[in-house]
């Protein structure tokens, strides 16, 4: 049987994960197909709604990478997010899809390897976790 | 305004879970501004049912709405249309709103999804706490403007008791004692006199003790 891949949500903050994405692709590595990124204008602006709507479209895991704590250009839009982050997953646990395939990752702009690393860090355990219960029904 | 606050998914999720086609409503007043049932969280509670009855073999319809508020029949009745067209109705309304709706809509079933808990307001962004009971005889200018029946954990008339230390409640150490805030406000008043009048035991008989209060007014008729 294949390898199940993944399909993972990648919510990015245009100041920081964005332009780590780009680094990283600029140093010739490459981000893994599987997932999706939604470039977003910081991370204060997720809610926990499109935290959600990733799930009940069919994603397997889903994460919000911000700026490192204290570079966020809003003051703390990243610190809101990972508020929002711990909700969201704790509903995901009530629904019965599991809020461990839910993540808040911090970087700064220049960590283009770092990008990479984290989409592979999410996929791996995503793979372990296997495909979320709501596509398998 | 009304404060209140989600079920869990699961129990609202055991109360629906019979029928094809779910309404889930919310009310843009109160319950907004508490962050527990307006259009926000009607998305929140619908999305997080979807998927919970899908993980359980069942895919009914889950649509949303949001009315203005839902303790007033002109804006209810906006929904007529709506809920004719459902099998059951997930109010995210106070009671008041989960109450209206079973009123003006005797055919449907109207549950709650919320959890209403007290009249209050916001502390700060985040906090909500309860400072009325709606006692019917409102004591607050004989208490500095603290209401001791809603913040003090005892509902005590003549207070503190011995156990407010440091300016909290015994009950609860995170809890302000309402009467250190009594006292508190007295004191920045220049009233603090009023601390030593015995405060006579109170007529209950405009709270709850006669059973549903109404008020009845001929000017204000149309
Ligand atoms: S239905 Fe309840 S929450 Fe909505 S406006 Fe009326 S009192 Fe407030
Ligand atoms: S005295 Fe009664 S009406 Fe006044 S704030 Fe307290 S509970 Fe509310």
């Amino acid at each position: 049987m294949a390898e199940f891949e993944p399909k993972l949500i990648a919510f990015c903050c245009s100041n920081c994960a964005t332009s780590a994405a780009n680094v990283c692709e600029a140093i010739g590595l490459s981000t893994p197909g599987n997932v999706d990124v939604v470039r977003i204008p910081c991370t204060g602006r997720v809610d926990i709604l499109h935290l959600l709507k990733a799930f009940e479209i069919g994603a397997d895991g889903a994460y919000v990478a911000g700026c490192s704590d204290g570079n966020c250009q809003f003051r703390d839009g990243n610190i809101k997010a990972k508020r929002r982050v711990a909700r969201a997953k704790k509903l995901l646990d009530e629904v019965g899809v599991g809020g461990d395939r839910l993540e808040m990752y911090n970087m700064s702009a220049s960590m283009g390897p770092e990008f990479a690393k984290m989409a592979r860090k999410m996929t791996e355990r995503i793979r372990e976790l296997g495909p979320s219960p709501l596509r398998k029904k | 305004m009304i404060i209140a606050e989600q079920k869990p998914i699961q129990e609202i999720k055991s109360m629906i879970a019979g029928y094809q086609k779910v309404l889930v409503v919310g009310c843009g007043t109160c319950v907004t501004v508490c962050m527990a049932g307006g259009e926000k969280e009607v998305g929140i509670i619908a999305s997080t049912l979807r998927m919970a009855l899908k993980l359980d073999g069942k895919e009914p319809e889950v649509i949303e709405d949001c009315i203005r508020r839902q303790c007033e029949w002109e804006f209810v009745d906006e929904l007529k249309e709506k809920i004719e067209g459902v099998d059951a109705v997930l109010s995210t309304a106070c009671g008041v709103g989960v109450q209206a709706l079973a009123e003006r809509f005797g055919d449907k079933p109207v549950y709650p999804a919320l959890n209403t808990t007290s009249m209050g307001m916001p502390k700060e962004h985040g906090f909500w706490i309860e400072t009325c009971r709606g006692c019917g005889d409102c004591g607050l200018g004989k208490f500095g403007g603290v209401c001791p029946i809603a913040r003090c954990s005892k509902g005590l008339l003549n207070g503190p008791c011995g156990g407010s230390q440091d300016g909290k409640c015994e009950v609860d150490k995170e809890m302000d004692c309402g009467w250190q805030l009594i006292y508190e406000r007295l004191n920045s008043l220049g009233q603090l006199d009023q601390i030593e009048d015995i405060v006579q035991p109170k007529d209950w008989s405009t709270d709850r003790d006669k059973g549903q209060r109404r008020i009845i007014r001929e000017d204000v008729k149309v």
